[in-house]
């Protein structure tokens, strides 16, 4: 770690209609550290990064790369002067090859044509470098998400991205000087994080500044050399991770003491008193997607669904809404036989869905926070009777104070809010319809302890106000916390039902994950 | 002030004002007015009346655009309303009948609504890509409208008809009340019930609007039967002006035209987002663009090249990065 910081952002400010986001902030990053940006949902960090990397200008303040005023007029000027980012959504195209994916807007050429063999190797080298063997032929979307981040990141990494023409005395010969890492293990399995971490420390010891944003706290702690907080777009500090306890660290993200969490634990473990059943499928399965699995939720009970990515959680949960149509078996409510042939007969039945993919299959993020919440409801009255304007504001004015989503302004358009409140928008959307069954798949994923607490908590409360709740979650931590019930899934197929009783924990489930069915 | 500036019609409608106020260094008398047998003539009237066609076929075209498609055939349906209504009006053996015209009207705007259903299945349920879906009827539909009338262009003396496009009520023209009660009818249809938020869902994004329960199959084939009736009701418009069915002029390349006042209008083609208002304003824009270039007697060769000179500067107008860029040249200037 050198002494002289290689990007210096002083007094930054940056606002929005009806919202300053960042005001006269200050950040320091020194090469070959990991600093981790840490905040709650709207402090402030992905506009911090936006700012940086050029996407949105600045209304005051400057930044300095290697002691220069720099000023980029969008992300490919950023990573020309090798300043490169991998966003928490991965940011890559589909439909293009893995190689071309690598290596797109500096492809390698010999008379303006694309050399692909020489193209395929250099992806594949840079792969390699991250223990990844792939076929770097093959479209990019026939991998699992978490591949993609990997390659996102090879991507950023790869030194052709700062084109050799430029003199770089901090790392000449390197491809990113700055690499920003936003939210880059939200969507990756533990030994996936381990692994990606080792290239952390490999990028690190090469002298790249590393800008590190998670929300698994942990995480932080294990590879961040020093910190930074935000809270509501201000500076809160910048520490050394070694001198910050944990729960320092939280009480000054949040700005007030941390006791919801511990309190949950106990509530759901016991308070399980499950009604009626509501929803039962019987042999329910898609070919391709999820074998044939029975489950019942009763009401007032949360149902865990614990598995690795990729192991059909979503599939599981997509199923019982008729998101997606099954191929065998059959699914009764209320002990009446239904056939959930779309979203909207799930709907009418009082199933609700909250997507893992907010941003594309949640939120519409150009209406405003008003009509997204208002969406479904109004779906199910159709067209021609609208939800009176009154009674939406009533609706909308109560959900936005009930789940405090900021800004508390219900005319703003959605995508204008930080990934958490979007979150609680789309839980909104759903609570108004008073479904029966609530499905939340990933309702916790990218979005800070603070707001994880409170839709925690707001689970556990529906439940006990009667409503059934069948829970995605990618964190074991978090399903054990929850659930009455686990249902655990391994390669696609519902292997074990697990009562969630003083025995059980983490091992026990991981157990059954590595496994298969306990003997 | 800024507020005003911000509006994303602000721009659109400057350019209206310049494009009226630029007529009377040619027309000294452009802005006048004057009222003769109960019927208010003038300039401004004319450019009203002229823009019915087209306001009725933008307005159509938002809301298909707003869906996420486009609907291209909108021209030939024009020309087949008008072409089946003078052909009916045609064969009755009283032409002054007002009950054989309504019926013919009627037909014609049914005839249309079937047409518009045939584009939304196309759209929705076969599930080809509304370019060409609509493509098919738009090539398709001057071949029909030619069958209709044996390729003949029809004449019709019928003063009942002759009202719509070129007569007159409480001293205005009544296609433009009948333009005027049709975006009243539509802002209420889609402000006043769900109709214009859900649309916009669907537009912006499918994929969360089917899981949010939406219904989108009946909600685009509306659309496009919506634009196909508010097409009929300006073919009959045209055809009623000239007294005549002729299928190959009526609402010739008036898609492009529509498409154009729509995007003038800030909705995008992507879909999502809409506003009747600002189409309305981008169609009356450009039948004041055209009418604009023969007062000042543009040559007719260079008409078109004048019309894109106009909406490359209107859509530069309209790009925020493109007055940024203007006004930093300006303040720099003015501090060295």
């Amino acid at each position: 770690m050198s002494d002289r910081p290689i990007l210096e952002m002083t007094g930054i400010r940056k606002t929005f209609p009806g919202v300053v986001a960042l005001d006269g902030v200050d950040f320091r990053l020194f090469p070959g550290e990991v600093h981790a940006l840490m905040g709650e949902n709207g402090a402030g960090k992905s506009t911090l990064i936006k700012v940086l990397t050029g996407v949105y200008g600045i209304d005051g303040g400057d930044v300095r790369l290697a002691g220069e005023p720099v000023h980029f007029a969008g992300p490919l000027q950023a990573q020309q002067a090798g300043v490169s980012t991998v966003y928490q959504e991965v940011n890559l195209c589909p439909n293009l090859s893995v190689a071309e994916n690598v290596c797109i807007g500096r492809e390698p050429r010999r008379l303006g044509r694309i050399r692909w063999a020489a193209m395929r190797r250099r992806a594949a080298d840079l792969l390699a470098g991250l223990d990844l063997d792939l076929d770097v032929s093959a479209p990019l979307h026939s991998y699992s998400l978490a591949i993609q981040q990997m390659v996102a990141i090879a991507r950023a990494v790869d030194p052709a991205a700062a084109p050799a023409t430029r003199p770089q005395p901090e790392a000449s010969g390197r491809g990113s000087r700055v690499l920003i890492l936003d939210e880059p293990t939200s969507s990756l399995d533990a030994s996936e994080v381990a692994r990606l971490f080792e290239v952390i420390r490999r990028l690190k010891r090469d002298g790249v500044a590393i800008l590190f944003v998670s929300h698994f706290l942990d995480q932080v702690y294990e590879i961040a050399d020093r910190m930074t907080v935000l809270r509501n777009g201000t500076l809160i500090g910048e520490y050394r991770t070694a001198e910050l306890p944990q729960m320092e660290l939280v009480t000054k993200m949040i700005g007030k003491e941390l006791t919801v969490l511990e309190r949950l634990d106990d509530q759901t473990r016991h308070a399980a008193a499950p009604g009626e059943p509501i929803v039962a499928a019987h042999g329910l399965g898609r070919t391709g997607a999820v074998a044939p699995f029975d489950l019942t939720i009763r009401g007032g009970e949360i149902v865990g669904l614990a598995g690795l990515l990729g192991s059909g959680r979503t599939e599981v949960a997509r199923l019982l809404y008729g998101a997606d149509r099954p191929d065998s078996g059959r699914v009764e409510i209320d002990g009446r036989p239904v056939t959930l042939r779309a979203p909207r007969t799930a709907m009418h039945h009082g199933i609700a869905f909250s997507s893992e993919n907010r941003r594309t299959e949640g939120i519409i993020g150009e209406l405003s926070v008003r009509e997204n919440i208002v969406l479904a409801l109004q779906a199910a009255r159709g067209w021609a009777r609208p939800v009176p304007r009154r009674r939406q504001d009533e609706l909308v004015a109560r959900y936005v104070k009930a789940l405090d989503i900021r800004p508390a302004d219900p005319e703003i358009p959605v995508r204008n809010l930080s990934g958490g409140n979007q979150q609680k928008v789309l839980l909104a959307r759903w609570l108004i319809t008073e479904p029966r069954l609530l499905i939340v798949d990933e309702p916790t994923r990218g979005i800070d302890v603070g707001a994880k607490a409170e839709i925690q908590k707001l689970l556990v409360e529906l439940a006990g106000g009667g409503m059934a709740v069948l829970f995605v979650s990618a964190e074991l931590e978090e399903v054990l916390r929850l659930s009455h019930k686990i249902e655990v899934l391994r390669d696609r197929r519902l292997v074990e039902e697990i009562e969630n009783t003083d025995g059980v924990d983490a091992d026990r489930i991981m157990q059954t994950i590595a496994s298969g069915a306990t003997p | 002030m800024t507020a005003l500036t911000r509006h994303r019609l602000f721009w659109p409608a400057v350019v209206l004002v310049l494009l009226l106020v630029s007529n009377v260094f040619f027309a000294p008398r452009f802005f006048s007015i004057t009222l003769q047998d109960g019927h208010l003539y003038g300039s401004l009237i004319d450019v009203l009346r002229s823009s019915t066609p087209l306001v009725l076929v933008a307005l159509g075209m938002t809301v298909v655009i707003a869906t996420g498609g486009i609907d291209l055939s909108v021209g030939s349906v024009m020309a087949i309303a008008g072409a089946l209504a003078c052909l009916m009006i045609g064969d009755l053996p009283d032409q002054g009948s007002v009950g054989g015209v309504l019926l013919a009207v009627v037909a014609a705007v049914g005839l249309a609504a079937v047409l518009g259903i045939w584009n939304g299945v196309l759209v929705t349920v076969i599930g080809i890509q509304p370019i060409i879906a609509t493509l098919i009827l738009m090539v398709a539909g001057r071949g029909i409208a030619q069958l209709l009338t044996d390729g003949q262009i029809i004449n019709v003396s019928s003063p009942p008809f002759r009202m719509i496009g070129a007569g007159y009520f409480l001293t205005l023209p009544v296609s433009v009340l009948i333009v005027a009660a049709v975006v009243v009818a539509a802002a209420l249809l889609t402000r006043r019930s769900a109709l214009g938020v859900l649309v916009e869902a669907v537009g912006a994004s499918p994929t969360a609007s089917r899981l949010a329960g939406i219904r989108a199959r009946g909600l685009t084939i509306m659309a496009y039967v919506f634009a196909a009736v508010c097409a009929a009701v300006a073919g009959l418009i045209f055809s009623s002006n000239v007294a005549s069915a002729d299928s190959n002029a009526a609402g010739n390349l008036i898609e492009l035209d529509a498409i154009l006042a729509v995007v003038i209008g800030g909705t995008a083609l992507t879909g999502g987002r809409f506003s009747l208002a600002g189409s309305v304003l981008g169609a009356v824009l450009i039948s004041a663009l055209d009418i604009t270039t023969y007062t000042i007697g543009i040559p007719a060769e260079t008409t078109l090249l004048f019309k894109a000179v106009v909406v490359v500067v209107l859509c530069l107008s309209q790009s925020a990065a493109f007055r940024a860029v203007v006004f930093r040249r300006r303040t720099v200037g003015a501090s060295a």
